[in-house]
């Protein structure tokens, strides 16, 4: 079964393209040839049914081994969040729209504060819960269109399309407080309680910029944060493009009386004038 | 060449030209994109040429250039080979059809799409270099406020901003003026009013984009637009785009065509001297 829209959908295209071989109408896929066995094994380990059912083409078999790989490939197995190749493609995805669109989107650097004393103190164990806890938290604080990924270590990272400059700052302090608010319970009657730094960077809008620039200046923020005493949102602050609800009303007063002119004009109450324009302007 | 160009150290987006008073570097830009700017700055630069201007057009879109492909042009050496090192100036700027010199940036200056010192530093010196061989260099810019944008604007002595009709393009025009104000205190913007839907409507677009800015920006400069011309609906325009051709040599004679001659009058009256 192809997935059309799964996270790996575009990864499969980029990545997987069918060998000549399975092209031709002809040829058959020998399943034996192919060395699926460390394939399965993973998929396995992934919870999925990994054995070809009855019935089931060669191709749809071998489609659906690749599909769960893509998957796997593209997952942090502890946390269950996308990994580092997951933000990779997120990001450059991004940049495409945002190059051609303008679109604002916002990426998030998360960094648990002091972790190391975590599990030093508590053990690795522990450290372990304490990631998969701030990991379903990120997840349970934004929206089902962001994505949020393991980065590396103790290191997050969310990806906000559509977030208007207004609201990255919110989005990122609820964010610090809800996790600040968690009590993780690591071992019997033992709960900790973490905080996190944010360092946030908006997609340069209008051009495309690459992944690593990206990072670096979200990373930047991320080491203000950390350096100005942690538990703290820093965000690089784009250019002021605010228009306020008071200046669109009266910069659009024109149209108002544009759109009644074109209406009377369409509606036969006066002629087109001399160029024609009402035409022009239904046209256009 | 330090001595033609001074950036200035508290701005590290903008520099100060001397030249200024010349009227030389005219910056094409536009808040939002998709409004024609490269369209304007290909066809205004043929409008000069035909009144015997030296005009030349920096494709100043280091993100998103595409004035290669409204001229058809694909030269092998270009700005970005410039900026590498790889190719001396002058062996990068080309004749467009129309009878103005390009230096096209080629798609490789995607990595200088952000503004760094050295692109800034590589900036200025191609810029400065130019300016002394051309009675008008355009530039095409970006859209938007991008460092990079800000930092092409910023080296033309006029801005002429690109708008059409419609609301988010005012409305992106709009905050863009804003910026141009507060930052590089800009006090005259010249606006150019493409697809205009009705003679008249680019006036009437220019006085109320004024009005506001008289209202809610507050400076010790007062802002003054300067209403260009307009470009009006033209199918002409459309087809001379699909076909790639320059509409100034394809139907310089349709109304669109026209409104452009007009403007190259124009800007000749109040920015540019005559040819000699």
């Amino acid at each position: 079964m192809r997935l059309p829209f799964g996270p790996c959908a575009h990864i499969q295209r980029q990545v997987f393209k069918p060998p000549l071989a399975l092209l031709t109408p002809s040829s058959q896929i020998d399943l034996q040839a192919l060395q699926l066995d460390d394939a399965r094994a993973l998929l396995k380990h992934d919870a999925k049914d990994s054995q070809q059912e009855a019935g089931e083409s060669p191709t749809g078999y071998l489609q659906r081994v690749i599909d769960g790989l893509c998957e796997i490939s593209l997952k942090d197995p502890l946390t269950g969040l996308g990994n580092r190749r997951h933000l990779r493609s997120t990001l450059e995805r991004a940049i495409e729209t945002v190059a051609r669109s303008g679109e604002s989107v916002l990426l998030l650097l998360v960094d648990i504060d002091h972790f190391k004393a975590i599990n030093d103190t508590h053990g690795h164990l522990a450290g372990d819960q304490v990631l998969q806890a701030i990991a379903n938290c990120l997840a349970d604080c934004v929206r089902p269109m962001d994505t949020v990924v393991r980065y590396g270590g103790e290191e997050f990272a969310v990806i906000l399309p559509h977030c208007r400059p207004l609201f990255g700052r919110a989005v990122a302090e609820r964010i610090r407080q809800t996790v600040a608010s968690l009590s993780i319970p690591v071992a019997a009657q033992t709960n900790v309680q973490v905080t996190i730094s944010t360092g946030g960077a908006y997609a340069p809008e209008w051009v495309r910029s690459t992944a690593d620039l990206w990072i670096e200046r979200a990373d930047q923020q991320l080491y203000r944060a950390k350096t100005s005493g942690r538990n703290q949102v820093c965000l690089d602050q784009p250019q002021e493009l605010s228009v306020s609800a008071e200046e669109k009303g009266l910069l659009f007063a024109h149209i108002a009386t544009d759109e009644a002119t074109m209406i009377r004009n369409l509606s036969g109450d006066a002629p087109p004038d001399s160029q024609g324009n009402a035409t022009d302007r239904v046209n256009a | 060449m330090n001595d033609v160009l001074t950036p200035t150290a508290e701005h590290p987006s903008t520099a100060k030209l001397p030249l200024r008073p010349h009227g030389k570097v005219l910056a094409v830009t536009s808040g939002k994109g998709g409004v024609g700017k490269t369209f304007v700055s290909a066809n205004l630069a043929a409008a000069l040429a035909k009144r015997g201007h030296k005009v030349l057009v920096l494709d100043a879109d280091l993100g998103l250039a595409n004035l290669d492909v409204v001229l058809n042009l694909y030269p092998k050496i270009t700005l970005h080979d410039v900026f590498t090192g790889k190719a001396k100036l002058e062996d990068a700027i080309l004749q467009a059809p129309g009878g103005f010199s390009v230096l096209l940036a080629g798609s490789g200056m995607v990595e200088y799409s952000r503004l760094t010192p050295e692109v800034r530093d590589e900036f200025l010196r191609i810029i400065s270099s130019l300016v002394p061989h051309y009675d008008v260099v355009l530039l095409d810019t970006g859209a938007g406020i991008s460092d990079v944008v800000l930092f092409a604007v910023s080296l033309a002595s006029e801005v002429l901003m690109v708008a059409t009709p419609e609301p988010t393009s005012l409305t992106d025009a709009y905050a863009t003026i804003k910026v141009l104000v507060g930052q590089q205190q800009r006090q005259t913007v010249r606006v150019i009013v493409n697809q205009a839907a009705r003679p008249g409507s680019g006036l009437a677009i220019t006085n109320q984009l004024q009005q506001v800015l008289d209202r809610f920006v507050v400076t010790d400069h007062p802002i003054r637009l300067v209403h260009m011309g307009d470009i009006p609906v033209d199918p002409e325009v459309r087809q001379a785009i699909m076909r790639r051709q320059l509409l100034m040599q394809a139907t310089p004679g349709c109304p669109a065509g026209a409104a452009i001659s007009q403007l190259a009058r124009k800007l000749e009256e109040s920015v540019i001297p005559k040819p000699a």
